[in-house]
């Protein structure tokens, strides 16, 4: 009994001592996250910190490389019919998922099929609209089975759309398009998310979720490049407190911070000048006007408006140089556009002509500032009341009176969108995917999120050209076309470009910035 | 007693079922609904979301089905945390709370108490006005303020404890979240102790137990103190109920998955299920609380009886 015993222990003490050294050649990565995902269902999610971790956990058809371009993922090669609404992919024969299966095409079919169908309320659904019947399935009007997407053998993928849809494979790098292991959704229903259920195709595998604590993932060591993955495990860690982040960065318990507090930003530039990361972000800030008010239906009185508001002052000064100045609301840098991009003609003009400027346009539109009244609208936020009390004066300067309003955030946009009696709010759009028709189909009329209700048959014609032009110089072309009516009517005053933001410490290589703010796991490695 | 508790309990079940009814049609007052994003959903979605929450019931039968689930302690699932039911969140994040909680308090009352009794006795000297100027100084400095500079300093500057985070079995995580909680307690209790015990020193049975001759030892520690616990007793009820349903503030800065978080994060996000279990949660822990503190009135108090 006794020797007995003394041979475990000493087993177990070489096992101890066998895990410990396992322990610490494995590299762990403690990674800022900006928020709990609302969950780990790819078609149930919204958010950038969702992204963020299906980026890990799942590889779609076709991903984005450290730079932010597009790569083939699961999908090794595609052809595109001629009239280019016929996709056929080439499935890798070597993708796995977690758990040993082969990812097949059926795979994705079931996926695409399971995102349309009503029972599962995916709220992202509508990105695919553009394929075959998706609205239609969508709404139950249609079986899912008619859904434009089959799986003729285990290693092709044939998605048919309803037109030619140029960046179409841009949408498939958003996680909706990201495939699901059909079994184990199908035997555990909604609780496929949990630990120990879940089984992933990307590069890592999810070990635990625990609310407002962590989650934890380990590298999928079925992941077809799991060769070229270097970190073994990673801890995403939630921080609605930015500054909370930046204490436990400095700390060294956590290497990156997917976000950083703006009110410490003069602190970061000094101290942590070399890890802190601001680069360009696919996102616009704007002021959409009421078009149908009588004070504001001239559209020189709202170039008068948007003449008189530094930008400079409220991307340095309120925002701390964490969003751009913005003169378009395309922005910079993105994917099958023109270069140079159009913008408002006056972005190059000095504050002080422009002021005079637009006196002059109020002039010419009949209207004595002095007489018009304005309400500006927000949400509760410290930076938007900022940057609204900072137009507010900017409009003082030419006799306009602005007063404001803050609203909650919660019932806000539910405001804008039902055409709430609003003079000038603000809002934001962050591209879901690379490509200018994502911000110009704002202004279309009809679409949910035009909040001004501008309504210019001339702008639908050339969206509606553009969505029908496969050739994708001469489609952006008719995009910069609409964008310059858009800009000449100016139904809604782009003023900043968002900045992605993030602190990166120096013991992280192979981060590069990109537009897209997107930074898989896989891409990075890890140094003592 | 036995009798009084039962009575006190049993009266604590139409106050429930009033804060929860109350809270349901409130919260459904409130603009905007959980699947209002700042990205607005396509109508055609909306619709199948509110289907599948069942949103597309009128009011009153929710409110029913609520009910109903509520009796067999069913909190519903949470909408904003899809993953996750209203009873799967608490069952992870209570541990925390209690935890933190429990330590704070326990912290808060014996050194509040020490004190606070150690002021008194020193009346109108140094160390009196060294411990309430300490105490209001306490009570002052919001936890918002006390908590990142705790962080900072510990944490960044000296390195000496984790700057944030949480591991359940590790105490050098609790050390800083713990003491952000305590010091305002502290504080209040002793101020507390403090004016009761000088004002016990002064009482007739105090008197008479000097006169009898007994030890200042006994005194103080039986008479005057007994007594002098009772203010800070009736101010511990609804205190010790917020402390161990977590604390927003300590637990957004430091990074602790307990459940303070989700009164807010669920009122915001208008997460239904979330507030409701939330409010019963906390409403629960009140009336437990207040029924401790009318207990323990009795047993510190010998002219307090209920039968």
């Amino acid at each position: 009994m006794t020797r007995h015993f003394t041979q475990i222990a000493a087993g177990a003490a070489a096992l101890l001592l066998a895990s410990s050294a396992l322990a610490t050649a494995q590299t762990v990565l403690y990674r800022g996250n900006d928020t709990d995902p609302a969950t780990l269902d790819q078609h149930r999610t919204s958010t950038v910190a969702e992204a963020n971790l299906l980026r890990d956990l799942y590889e779609g058809l076709v991903t984005t490389d450290p730079g932010g371009k597009l790569i083939p993922a699961v999908a090794e090669s595609w052809e595109i019919s001629e009239g280019g609404d016929v996709y056929t992919f080439h499935l890798r024969p070597d993708a796995k998922w977690s758990n040993g299966d082969p990812v097949t095409s059926d795979d994705f079919l079931f996926t695409f099929r399971r995102i349309m169908d009503p029972a599962t309320a995916a709220g992202y659904a509508s990105i695919l609209f553009d394929i075959l019947n998706a609205e239609a399935v969508a709404g139950g009007e249609m079986p899912v089975e008619e859904l434009g997407v089959a799986a003729p053998d285990p290693q092709t993928l044939v998605i048919t759309l309803r037109g030619p849809t140029p960046y179409f494979l841009e949408l498939l790098t958003h996680q909706t398009g990201k495939p699901l292991h059909r079994a184990s959704v199908e035997q555990f229903g909604d609780d496929f998310t949990k630990p120990g259920n879940l089984v992933s195709n990307g590069a890592y595998m999810l070990e635990s979720f625990t609310p407002n604590d962590r989650i934890v993932m380990q590298k999928n060591p079925n992941f077809w490049d799991a060769d070229n993955v270097a970190i073994d495990t990673i801890h995403y860690i939630p921080f609605e407190d930015r500054s909370a982040c930046l204490r436990r960065f400095e700390a060294g318990e956590v290497q990156i911070c997917s976000d950083v507090p703006a009110e410490q930003m003069a602190y970061m530039e000094e101290n942590l000048p070399d890890n802190l990361r601001i680069a360009p972000y696919l996102g616009t800030y704007y002021l959409p006007v009421k078009v149908e008010k009588e004070k504001l239906a001239d559209p020189r009185v709202r170039q008068a408006i948007s003449m008189v508001i530094d930008r400079d002052f409220i991307a340095d000064e309120v925002w701390q140089g964490t969003m751009l100045p913005a003169f378009s609301l395309v922005p910079p840098g993105i994917a099958n556009y023109v270069d140079p991009a159009p913008e408002l003609d006056y972005a190059d003009m000095d504050l002080l002509d422009r002021e005079d400027a637009a006196i002059a346009l109020l002039e010419e539109a009949g209207v004595d500032p002095a007489t018009l009244q304005i309400e500006l609208s927000y949400n509760s936020s410290e930076n938007h009341k900022n940057t609204m009390t900072a137009v507010a004066d900017m409009l003082k300067n030419i006799g306009i009176t602005a007063t404001l309003n803050e609203m909650e955030g919660t019932g806000y946009f539910n405001y804008l969108r039902e055409g709430g009696d609003f003079d000038i709010v603000r809002a934001g759009w962050i591209g879901d995917y690379n490509d200018p028709q994502n911000f110009l189909y704002l202004n279309e009329t009809g679409v949910s999120f035009n909040y001004p209700h501008w309504s210019n048959a001339e702008y639908d014609s050339r969206m509606k050209a553009a969505a029908e032009t496969t050739d994708l110089a001469a489609r952006a072309e008719i995009l910069a076309e609409a964008e310059r009516i858009f800009l000449a009517d100016l139904p809604s005053i782009p003023i900043l470009y968002y900045s992605s933001r993030a602190l990166v410490s120096d013991r992280v290589s192979g981060w590069e910035d990109n537009l897209l703010d997107n930074h898989a796991t896989r891409w990075l490695s890890l140094s003592e | 007693m036995l009798a009084y508790t039962f009575r006190r309990l049993l009266s604590a079940v139409p106050t429930v079922f009033i804060i929860v009814t109350l809270t349901f049609f409130m919260i459904r007052l409130a603009p905007g609904g959980p699947f209002d994003l700042e990205r607005p959903l396509d109508p055609l979605i909306m619709a199948n979301l509110n289907k599948a929450y069942n949103l597309d019931a009128p009011l009153w039968s929710q409110y029913l089905t609520y009910l109903g689930n509520l009796l067999r302690g069913d909190l519903g699932p949470s909408f904003t945390r899809r993953d996750f039911s209203v009873n799967d969140l608490f069952a992870t994040g209570m541990p925390v709370s209690i935890l933190l909680g429990s330590l704070a308090l326990s912290l808060a009352v014996v050194l509040g108490t020490l004190l606070g009794a150690f002021a008194a006795l020193r009346q109108n000297t140094p160390v009196d006005y060294t411990i309430v100027g300490l105490a209001t100084f306490g009570i002052t400095t919001p936890n918002f303020v006390v908590a990142p500079l705790l962080s900072l300093l510990f944490g960044v500057v000296l390195g000496w404890l984790p700057a944030g985070g949480w591991e359940l079995g590790n105490p050098a995580f609790w050390i800083l979240p713990v003491a952000t909680l305590a010091l305002p307690q502290v504080a209040v209790i002793a101020r507390l102790v403090r004016g009761a015990t000088i004002e016990a020193l002064r009482s007739n049975h105090v008197r008479t137990a000097r006169a009898y001759g007994l030890p200042t030892r006994v005194v103080v520690g039986v008479h005057a103190l007994r007594a002098a616990m009772l203010p800070a007793v009736s101010y511990l009820g609804p205190t010790a109920a917020g402390l161990l349903t977590g604390s927003v503030v300590v637990e957004t800065i430091f990074g602790i998955p307990g459940i303070g978080r989700y009164f807010v994060q669920g009122a915001l996000g208008r997460d239904y299920t979330l507030v409701m279990g939330t409010v019963v949660v906390i409403a629960v822990f009140i009336i437990i609380f207040n029924l401790i503190v009318d207990l323990m009135y009795a047993w510190l108090d010998p002219r307090v009886r209920f039968d």
